[in-house]
């Protein structure tokens, strides 16, 4: 078969092989593979310092692994491997966007203007890199339409039209998250990375987040990859969980497999109370025996 | 008074090539934060390419009209202006973009250096004059007004219009404010940052060089040291208006020119520059962020 061609809707649209990060002393991920399926929804969960943000953030550009690969395949066939780009490439080519844990909004730029500027590149190509876009060359002019057009319906999806020419900075929280991801989603990507979106949030505001990533998914196709504390928003909307302890995999599977796995729910969930005493008596046992003290 | 108006025109005319120059150190710092101080050096390399230009055009096409000849010469000092602070960048600036603090700046001084001696060696450490291309002189009600102070002021006004447009209204502006808040985010969202900061240092350059064109025509002459001093100048202004606002550093600009042609004016020229630095002390002291510069508000 030639390569690129026959796609199946749920061929692998990320793959991470052998990936390791390492600072210093610290193996913050150790030797992880995994895969992330076109259309898909697919949670990264584990415990704090599991090493999930810095997955994230070697698939974006903002760490070159130590070892790995890491590989997209977009919906044509093109293939990149995000480890060897700089940062703006893969969001420019590769088409992947992400958002953060803590919102890295341009505060002083208008809600919209944030939109905007998420599409710089179509609209740079426009204007002929400004100079043709300041004698009001008519391709500009129908470019900078439509650019607002898609703002506007990511601002409806958000439920921020009639927020749109505030300073991003001067929105409620829950309502910089829902921006974060309007804006990631004005890059036009095929892959989302999101990073906890629903900290922070109240029920009602992780369900709103809840029906926005479902629309995402429903309308443009687009794969998510998620981290999440959030058990409601990872049982609840997506189709497949990973979970990392310590820079490693434990456990891989749709949420009820992952649920039921006793590794996962030693790692993550830790053991239950009445087990708790056994652990302790059994430790008692071992110290006693190796004539030691507690 | 017809003295005072006088004066004013003056210190009008001079604050507007202050505030050129202190564009371009406004948008440096506030896209990078670092302070550029081969900005000045960059403004007399352009009034130096304006004038090498003066002469080649003038011994070649005798007799071309002077409209045209100005219009050459910036155009080719705005292009070697900024072909200069583009290498400059690269070669000096980017390398040192990761580094601590002080390193861009102490570079920047080198090159400042560089810049002013490469001046000296290739162009000769003497004044080079120039003929007055512009002449003429209005009498409005007792006040002189020179031709050239006019198209100076008219120059200013319409570059700081387009500047204001593509900074506000253009995907290129709107790019730049988002890499001067969050060049990382910037980058995350497909843009080319270290493109957008090259297009910057583009642009102050140009500005710089028009700037460089207008002294060298007001004064009829220009040396390899004239980097420095209005250099400085319009660093203070930029500092003045608040480092990182573009209208701030046009007001600070047009503030230094006024309060150097005034004080010339009715006090001793000796100390123009002393009364300069102190009113920038003292504004500093009581308002340190510039006059529009916005103070850094850290929520906690």
């Amino acid at each position: 078969m030639a390569a690129g061609a026959n796609l199946m809707n749920n061929d692998p649209i990320l793959k991470v092989e052998h990936l390791s990060m390492r600072f210093g002393g610290l193996m913050a991920i150790n030797d992880l593979s995994f895969e992330a399926r076109r259309g898909d929804i697919t949670a990264l969960i584990g415990p704090n310092g599991a090493g999930k943000t810095t997955v994230f953030n070697c698939i974006t550009g903002f760490y070159k692994p130590t070892m790995g690969m890491i590989s997209m395949t977009q919906q044509s066939g093109k293939k990149f491997l995000l480890e060897r780009m700089p940062d703006f490439e893969i969001t420019r080519d590769a088409k992947v966007a992400r958002t953060f844990q803590n919102i890295r909004m341009f505060s002083g730029l208008t809600v919209l203007e944030n939109l905007l500027v998420a599409q710089h590149n179509m609209l740079m190509r426009a204007s002929g890199y400004t100079i043709l876009g300041l004698f009001g060359y008519s391709g500009y002019r129908r470019a900078k339409e439509q650019s607002i057009e898609i703002a506007k319906h990511w601002l409806e999806k958000a439920d921020l039209i009639e927020r749109a020419d505030d300073p991003a900075g001067d929105l409620p929280y829950g309502a910089q998250r829902r921006l974060e991801i309007a804006r990631a989603m004005c890059t036009g990507p095929e892959f989302l990375c999101l990073d906890e979106p629903a900290a922070g949030l109240n029920p009602r505001e992780s369900q709103a987040l809840n029906e926005l990533l479902r629309s995402i998914r429903k309308d443009t196709g687009t794969s998510i990859l998620l981290i999440e504390h959030d058990m409601s928003v990872v049982m609840g909307i997506s189709d497949h969980v990973i979970v990392l302890e310590y820079g490693q995999k434990i456990s891989d599977g749709t949420p009820d497999e992952v649920k039921n796995d006793p590794k996962v729910i030693a790692a993550y969930l830790g053991v239950e109370d009445e087990e708790v005493e056994e652990v302790i008596e059994q430790i008692v046992e071992i110290e006693t025996k190796q004539g030691g003290q507690i | 008074m017809e003295y005072f108006v006088q004066q004013l025109i003056n210190g009008l005319t001079l604050g507007s090539i202050y505030g050129l120059i202190a564009i371009g150190y406004t948008m440096v710092y506030g896209i990078i934060g670092m302070i550029n101080f081969a900005h000045g050096d960059i403004f007399m390399l352009g009034g130096f390419a304006a004038l090498i230009l003066f002469l080649i055009l003038t011994s070649v096409f005798v007799g071309l009209p002077v409209v045209l000849l100005l219009l050459v010469m910036m155009a080719a000092a705005m292009l070697t202006a900024s072909l200069w602070n583009w290498t400059i960048e690269k070669l000096a600036y980017r390398p040192l973009r990761g580094s601590f603090r002080l390193a861009p700046l102490i570079t920047a001084i080198g090159m400042s250096i560089t810049l002013s001696n490469f001046i000296q060696v290739t162009q000769g450490p003497r004044n080079k004059p120039i003929p007055p291309l512009v002449s003429s002189v209005y009498n409005v009600f007792g006040i002189s007004v020179s031709l050239k102070q006019i198209l100076i002021m008219i120059l200013t006004v319409s570059l700081l219009a387009i500047f204001w447009y593509v900074v506000n209204k253009t995907a290129l502006g709107r790019a730049q404010r988002a890499t001067e808040q969050d060049r990382k985010m910037a980058a995350l969202l497909g843009i080319d940052v270290d493109r957008t900061i090259s297009i910057t240092f583009v642009m102050g350059a140009a500005l710089a060089a028009v700037a460089g064109t207008m002294y060298l025509m007001y004064y009829g002459v220009i040396v390899f040291t004239d980097g420095f001093v209005p250099g400085v100048k319009a660093f203070t202004a930029a500092v003045l208006g608040g480092i990182g606002s573009l209208p701030g550093a046009v007001i600070g600009g047009l503030l230094i020119g006024l309060i150097e042609s005034l004080w010339s004016a009715y006090f001793t020229i000796d100390y123009k520059d002393v009364a300069t630095f102190s009113i920038l002390a003292i504004v500093l002291i009581f308002k340190p962020s510039g006059i529009l510069g916005r103070p850094e508000v850290e929520k906690v």
